[in-house]
């Protein structure tokens, strides 16, 4: 029996109250299960006491959660349900899940990102089931005159054997609003879960494949107009002069001026994204119309100078250089292979390293590149708002409201109150829909157009605005003594404009080598990057990988042994404190896809490579298997790993994992932004190469690992590993190690 | 601007739009049939697929002035209750993820049943290799349409 308290320190992490019209409310604190920290009551924030997301029982049995939570493709509108039905014992398609607008005093505190949707909605979830289901059961004990004890619950209802009462949630749940909030609520143990763990399918399902409006740009409103703006065709550059004459007199356009996203003194925050600050906007009724006016639009652009940007380093102003200057790729690779010889900042030290190379039998040195990529979400960016003296309202599809709401406000000069932003359905994310430059851009033309306005981006628009992935190279030395033992490691990573090593020093393969050392560095830069899909991490996970192929065959050891070797030593005997990651967890996936792949069991036309990963506090394993296809390389299975703890959803976590699979063979083999003059040189799929049906692997095939550890992460974990996967099976299939991404160029052969 | 008669869906519908606008926004900004889906806008990934005369067209790349007498189909129109055999195996196999590019898969696919009911793994690869799913549903899709191609 597990039993959590609903309080600490006098503080509820739940509160009841009555329905209007009768019915229960439980409402919540989204954040109320960090498990770990509550031991320290101390340090727990004041706001993981806020309620700010409820469960409802109508006196017609109905159940609703109204979540905090968006949705961009990850199903948590299924396996939220599902998991409050677990702990409530009712059948989870009767859930309702509501959409909580962001801004009211109640629903505070919404971000999905960084894999975390699930692992926080876990223990906030059950725990109100499970209150909720109590405070029926007290309800029933009293109105039957019973013990408490002796009251079951099955499928929305309540039931005493003994009397033969049986009532549905439904009669019980005003009777249940008067009832105090246990101080102590019963979880059911992971073996008696019934829902979770089952598959069930996406209840949008049915709404996704009739074509219903689901997204923001579906969205339509009396009087709307449409908007679009025309962004600088290069970074580095600005707006001068805008000659609209032509444009206006285009049938249906109602207005042409130029919007500045963010006043240049405006401390931004890290989501602020202002690579193209002043922005030409044409509103009008149709896009049609819209898109044939910007062709008429007279721009001039110049190029800008080195100049200072403001940035609220937690709530400290800082100044940071934008530099001056219209970059190339071909520059940009250069500057990252001189910055490898450069000194660097180091992150993590253990032994001596530099003895232990010189002492060396044998050292490998080997360097890894990647280039910038596009989010390039199917859905490209889109927004409606309307904007009026006092009130701002939004619906568009953004992972993080409350990381834009300070802008808009100060942007609106409007308290954030009054400003009401409904997260609409993603149409896919990966990190681009975290910098919501485009919630503003929509506010501000609303604002001077008087009128509701929908902004659509073309695909142009979304490819060349920026906030792509960094480029990044990783350089890597290992040393090998005289029985091909690792005796040093050295990990030097950087990129333009940020270093991929990010919060992985401490990740494996550090704690498992002796001598150890990590380094970064940056290059600055006026090309404007975000988060992409497991950030850094989707890089390191690459070289690191592919290089311990490397070594493996260079110390003439298998490269699934070798790496159980170095996780055996880092749990038996680990080098340092902070290591990140449990040694035995990740041998655990390594071994499950030895042995699901049937490892070293293949036909000699199968060229495989392994690789793994940890990150989001999830373990990923995978083996593919390559074939050469007329000398083509032809992903024909992927077999994967995964321990991510309790899997609430088992189909749906294989359909997140297979896409996170597709999504790092097409990047690993294609994907690439390159800039020539400052000027993004793909802008649309004709150019910007995207993996399509023919060259998906022809099958994956997904594990998980049983165990019955709260629930982690899954759309970012198994990206990583996907890359360095590809390039060990490519070197197995042509002999050739693949160091460079995109591993086969980016232009189309098909 | 010059009106137009379309069929659409099995009704007719006026439109009053420039000559050279496509098919997409006349059906998006016009007539409230958001189904279709813009993408690209250069027939290069298939979000906009619908059906003119049965055969899948990009409705982006195609001028409402050239649509002319024939009768499209758009995902609201495949099917009375979304029970088409195309639709109920999407939902069988749980395709979706975020969902944007799937109206447009499944009129491809559709199309492609149409015309060979019974497609090799070849044969599907082909016919929706110019629909991008960037959420990475392929091997759905296509365990999807060999369900329909059972089930026809
Ligand atoms: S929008 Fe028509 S094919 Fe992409
Ligand atoms: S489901 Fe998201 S693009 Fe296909």
């Amino acid at each position: 029996m597990t039993l959590v308290r609903t309080s600490l320190d006098r503080r509820n992490f739940l509160k009841s109250s009555a329905m209007a019209g009768g019915g229960l409310i439980i409402g919540f604190s989204w954040l109320a299960g960090c498990e770990s920290a509550r031991e320290d009551a101390a340090h727990i924030p004041d706001e993981w006491f806020d309620i700010n997301a409820y469960l409802k029982i109508s006196t017609s049995g109905a159940v609703t959660i109204r979540s905090p939570n968006p949705e961009f493709g990850q199903n948590v509108k299924t396996s939220m349900p599902m998991i409050l039905a677990e702990e409530l014992d009712i059948d989870w398609q009767s859930v309702i899940v509501e959409q909580a607008p962001f801004n009211t005093a109640m629903f505070d505190r919404q971000f999905t990102g960084g894999s975390q949707g699930i692992r926080r909605a876990w223990p906030a979830l059950r725990m109100a089931g499970a209150a909720a289901r109590q405070m029926l059961r007290e309800a029933a004990a009293q109105a039957w005159q019973v013990p408490v004890a002796e009251i079951t619950t099955q499928a929305g209802k309540l039931h005493h054997a003994a009397s033969g009462n049986s009532a549905g949630y439904g009669v019980m749940a005003s009777a249940a609003a008067g009832i105090a909030v246990p101080q102590e609520v019963e979880l059911k143990q992971v073996r008696d879960f019934g829902i979770i763990g089952s598959s069930r399918r996406n209840v949008e399902g049915e709404n996704i494949v009739t074509g219903r409006p689901l997204f923001a740009a579906d969205f339509n409103r009396e009087g709307m107009l449409i908007a679009m703006v025309v962004h600088a065709p290069a970074f580095g550059m600005t707006l001068k002069s805008v000659d609209d004459s032509a444009a206006r007199q285009m049938p249906g356009i109602r207005d042409v001026f130029t919007i500045r996203t963010l006043e240049h003194d405006y401390a931004r925050n890290g989501f602020d994204v202002d690579a193209f600050p002043d922005l030409v906007a044409v509103v009008g009724e149709t896009t049609w119309q819209v898109m044939n006016a910007r062709q008429a639009l007279q721009i001039e652009w110049q190029a800008f100078a080195d100049h200072m940007q403001t940035w609220d380093a937690r709530g400290t102003p800082q100044q940071r250089l934008v530099p001056a200057g219209l970059e190339n790729t071909t520059d940009h690779a250069r500057q990252l292979r001189a910055a490898v010889a450069a000194p660097a900042t180091e992150r993590r030290r253990d032994g001596d390293p530099e003895a232990a190379f010189s002492r060396a039998a044998v050292v490998i040195e080997r360097s890894y590149s990647a280039p910038f990529l596009a989010h390039n979400p199917m859905e490209p960016i889109s927004c409606f708002a309307h904007v009026t003296a006092d009130k701002a309202e939004l619906a568009g599809p953004i992972q993080a409201p409350e990381l834009i709401e300070q802008t808009l406000a100060a942007r609106l000069r409007m308290p954030i109150e009054n400003i009401d932003i409904r997260m609409t359905r993603m149409g896919g994310g990966f990190g681009r829909r975290a910098y919501g430059h485009y919630l503003v851009e929509a506010a501000l033309i609303s604002q001077r157009a008087n009128a509701p306005v929908k902004l659509l981006y073309t695909r142009e628009d979304d490819m060349t605005f920026g906030v792509y992935r960094p480029m990044y190279r990783a350089s890597y030395r290992a040393a090998l003594d005289a029985n091909n033992n690792l005796i040093a490691f050295h990990v030097k990573a950087g990129g333009i404009p940020s270093s991929p090593l990010g919060n992985s020093a401490n990740r494996f393969p550090a704690g498992a080598v002796e001598n150890f050392l990590a380094e970064q560095w940056e290059i600055e830069s006026n090309i404007t990057t975000g988060a992409f899909r497991a950030p850094g991490s989707n890089f390191m996970a690459s070289a690191e990988q592919s290089f311990l192929d490397e070594v493996a065959e260079a110390a003439g050891k298998d490269p699934i042994e070798f790496r159980l070797e170095l996780l055996r030593r880092a749990k038996e005997n680990p080098v340092g404190t902070n290591n990140d990651y449990e040694a035995d967890r990740y041998a655990g996936v390594l071994e499950l896809v030895r042995e699901k792949s049937g490892w070293g069991q293949e036909t000699a036309d199968v060229h495989r490579g392994v690789s793994a990963y940890f990150c989001h506090n999830t373990y990923v394993a995978h083996v593919l298997d390559m074939a050469l296809e007329d000398g083509r390389p032809s992903v024909q299975r992927v077999c994967c790993a995964i321990d991510c703890g309790i899997v609430i959803n088992p189909d749906a976590a294989t359909n997140m994992a297979e896409g996170a699979i597709v999504d790092g063979v097409g990047n690993a083999l294609y994907g690439s932004m390159t800039f020539k003059d400052g000027v993004p040189e793909r802008n649309n799929f004709n150019n910007y190469r995207m993996i399509r049906m023919r060259e998906a692997p022809k099958a994956i095939d997904v594990h998980f690992v049983h165990n019955e550890i709260d629930p982690t992460g899954l759309g970012e974990p198994p990206f990583p590993p996907t890359f360095a996967a590809v390039a060990n099976a490519l070197y197995k299939a042509t002999g050739k190690r693949y160091y460079d991404q995109p591993y086969l160029g980016d232009q189309r052969t098909t | 601007m010059p009106l137009f008669n379309l069929k659409i869906n099995g009704s007719r519908h006026t439109v009053d739009v420039d000559p050279g606008t496509p098919l997409l926004w006349a059906l998006r900004d016009h007539l409230e049939l958001v189904g279709t889906k813009y993408g690209c806008g250069i027939a290069q990934c298939g979000a906009c697929t619908v059906h003119v005369d049965g055969a899948a067209t990009r409705a982006c790349a195609m001028p409402v002035s050239a649509v002319g007498e024939r009768a499209v189909t758009t995902i609201e129109g495949l099917s009375a209750n979304g029970d088409h055999p195309v639709q109920r195996a999407w939902l069988q196999h749980d395709v979706a993820q975020c969902g944007y590019c799937q109206a447009g898969q499944i009129m491809t696919a559709a199309a492609l049943l149409n015309t060979n009911p019974q497609p090799s793994d070849a044969e599907i690869e082909s016919a929706m290799n110019g629909n991008i799913c960037r959420c990475g549903t392929y091997l759905r899709i296509k365990a999807a349409i060999r369900t329909a191609a059972g089930s026809a």
